[in-house]
């Protein structure tokens, strides 16, 4: 590992200070931090560059979330948490490419436990694709009326100005239609 | 109310748009018509869903933007350097290399085996049996590795007027007519005669024999004989050492013969450890005779030699001679045997030494 890598590595009371915070250069140390150790364990195991680096940022999401959701107990060390994800994540991929021969070749301690939390984060990667989808089949305007009003937050006033509204009444009716359709087309699925 | 006023309600409750006195309204009839209740859980539940899709492909981009900045190769480079062609290949394959393998040795060690190559007798199948059987050590076996020096003669080739049957090499204890040579020499003798260096020979008859040492004395009981002076060399008690030069003389042909070499290990064939071995081109008629260090000192009896290899001579250590010699019974014994203490070889240059220990060595002639 590159030891100027390694020496930028915040400790894990700063990452998780630092995610809380929002701070970007907190996240960007930890995501550099461990990143090699990640892809070791990807290349050694069948993998290449780009399922290690989607395997690094699903682990990155999964630690994330649960940092951000308030109930994150540390009961390992980071490092053993962001591996042990990684681990359990690949794994899974293997075993759906069907190119899982049976034994992983580890370079860290892993924690069962930790293994866990991807299992969480799956469930909820299900509803994401699905509402990727249905966003994708929407098309625009619709597509980016949502995502304005309820990603981004804007007002009606900025969309009727952005896509040219006469009256906010047509811009909320149209806003409507939109929202009607995407959750059809999200329950549909499935 | 239409379900399009109803959502932008709902999305207006959920933002905290409302204002109190609207919230309340709009909190009542949630209370009371529980078809609004459930859609402003279902509505809230989505739009939830909405924005964390929307968070995480944001974070998704930081994510990205921060990854842009890994150099991914030159990691990878740093990661990997050993791993070459090979080493993948067994990464990625080592199982069936492995099958492969096995099936390969299986199919090699049948036909090994079909063709008969286990069964040659090839010098290192011997090496192996000799370390197994190594702690066996018999005579018969003795007899089988080491090729006995004595030669056998014919008779018809020999124009001296006492050819013997058998021959071999002894020389002198002490100057009265005693004389130590192979027991393997002189078995199953009916007449034994030793003969000089002038070609006089002299009957002899056995006095003691050790078997197990290969060792026999002879007592010159023929009226001829003159007795000799004190003999040049002593034996040496203790010891030699590994590299020593070493020589003997002796009567592998008519006339004597040198030869010379150095104590190449403390133990014979086998781990014999009563035998020094030495690299001394020893021939069939040595058996008996003296092995000398550089300063005449007597430090063994040469008894035999490695049938396999060259130049690899067995001599009994000296050590064991004088225990044998202790061993003679006193009866047997008519003039006195008083070892010679005094070395006279010391210093002289070996064809000096020769010269002075021609005269106590004999050959040694059997008739049976």
């Amino acid at each position: 590992m590159n030891s100027k890598v390694n020496s930028s590595a915040p400790t894990d009371s700063e990452a998780i200070l630092g995610i809380l915070n929002n701070s970007e250069a907190i996240l960007k140390r930890l995501y550099l931090a461990y990143f090699p150790m990640v892809m070791q364990l990807i290349i050694n195991n069948n993998g290449n560059q780009d399922d290690a680096k989607d395997i690094y940022q699903e682990a990155i999401i999964v630690l994330y979330n649960k940092i951000k959701s308030g109930d994150f107990e540390l009961s390992s060390k980071l490092k053993t948490y962001i591996y042990s994800v990684s681990r359990r994540l690949w794994l899974k991929r293997l075993a759906q490419m069907s190119r899982y021969g049976g034994d992983i070749k580890d370079f860290e301690e892993y924690s069962a436990h930790d293994e866990d939390e991807a299992e969480k984060h799956t469930d909820r990667d299900i509803q994401f694709g699905k509402m990727e989808n249905a966003l994708k089949l929407l098309g625009e305007p619709c597509k980016t009326i949502m995502e304005d009003f309820y990603i981004n937050n804007r007002s009606m006033q900025d969309i009727c100005e952005r896509f040219g509204y006469t009256n906010a009444d047509n811009a909320k009716t149209q806003k409507y239609k939109c929202l009607q359709r995407l959750k059809k087309l999200f329950f549909q699925q499935n | 109310m239409s379900d399009s006023k109803l959502i932008e309600a709902i999305d207006r409750y959920l933002s905290g748009e409302m204002s109190g006195e609207e919230r309340e309204r709009f909190e009542q009839l949630r209370a009371e018509n529980a078809a609004v209740d459930s859609q402003v859980t279902e509505h809230k539940h989505f739009v939830g869903l909405l924005k964390q899709y929307g968070e995480r492909i944001e974070l998704e981009n930081r994510l990205n933007a921060i990854h842009d900045e890994i150099d991914v190769d030159t990691l990878h480079e740093d990661l990997f350097i050993q791993p070459t062609w090979i080493v993948r290949l067994w990464r990625h394959h080592h199982s069936k290399i492995s099958v492969a393998a096995s099936i390969a040795i299986i199919a090699a060690l049948t036909t090994l085996f079909f063709t008969g190559k286990f069964n040659s007798n090839d010098s290192k199948y011997e090496l192996l049996s000799r370390e197994i059987n190594g702690v066996k050590q018999n005579n018969a076996r003795q007899d089988r590795i080491n090729k006995m020096l004595s030669k056998e003669l014919t008779g018809v080739k020999r124009q001296m007027a006492n050819p013997g049957s058998y021959r071999g090499t002894g020389f002198a204890l002490t100057g009265n007519g005693y004389i130590v040579t192979n027991y393997h020499v002189v078995k199953d003798a009916d007449s034994v005669y030793v003969q000089n260096v002038d070609g006089e020979s002299f009957r002899a008859k056995i006095i003691y024999s050790e078997p197990a040492q290969d060792i026999a004395f002879l007592a010159i009981n023929d009226p001829a004989f003159t007795p000799l002076g004190t003999v040049p060399y002593s034996f040496k008690k203790s010891k030699s050492d590994l590299g020593e030069d070493v020589f003997t003389v002796g009567y592998p042909k008519d006339a004597l013969a040198f030869s010379s070499g150095s104590l190449t290990s403390p133990e014979g064939s086998n781990g014999d450890t009563t035998s020094y071995e030495v690299s001394i081109a020893a021939r069939p008629g040595n058996s008996g005779g003296p092995l000398l260090d550089s300063r005449g000192n007597l430090i063994g009896i040469l008894t035999g030699k490695q049938s396999r290899y060259e130049s690899m001579t067995f001599a009994r250590k000296s050590s064991y001679l004088l225990d044998a010699i202790d061993a003679i019974p006193a009866d047997s014994l008519q003039k006195k045997l008083s070892l010679n203490t005094k070395n006279a070889l010391a210093g002289l240059t070996r064809t000096q030494q020769i010269k002075k220990l021609q005269n106590y060595v004999f050959m040694v002639k059997v008739y049976n």
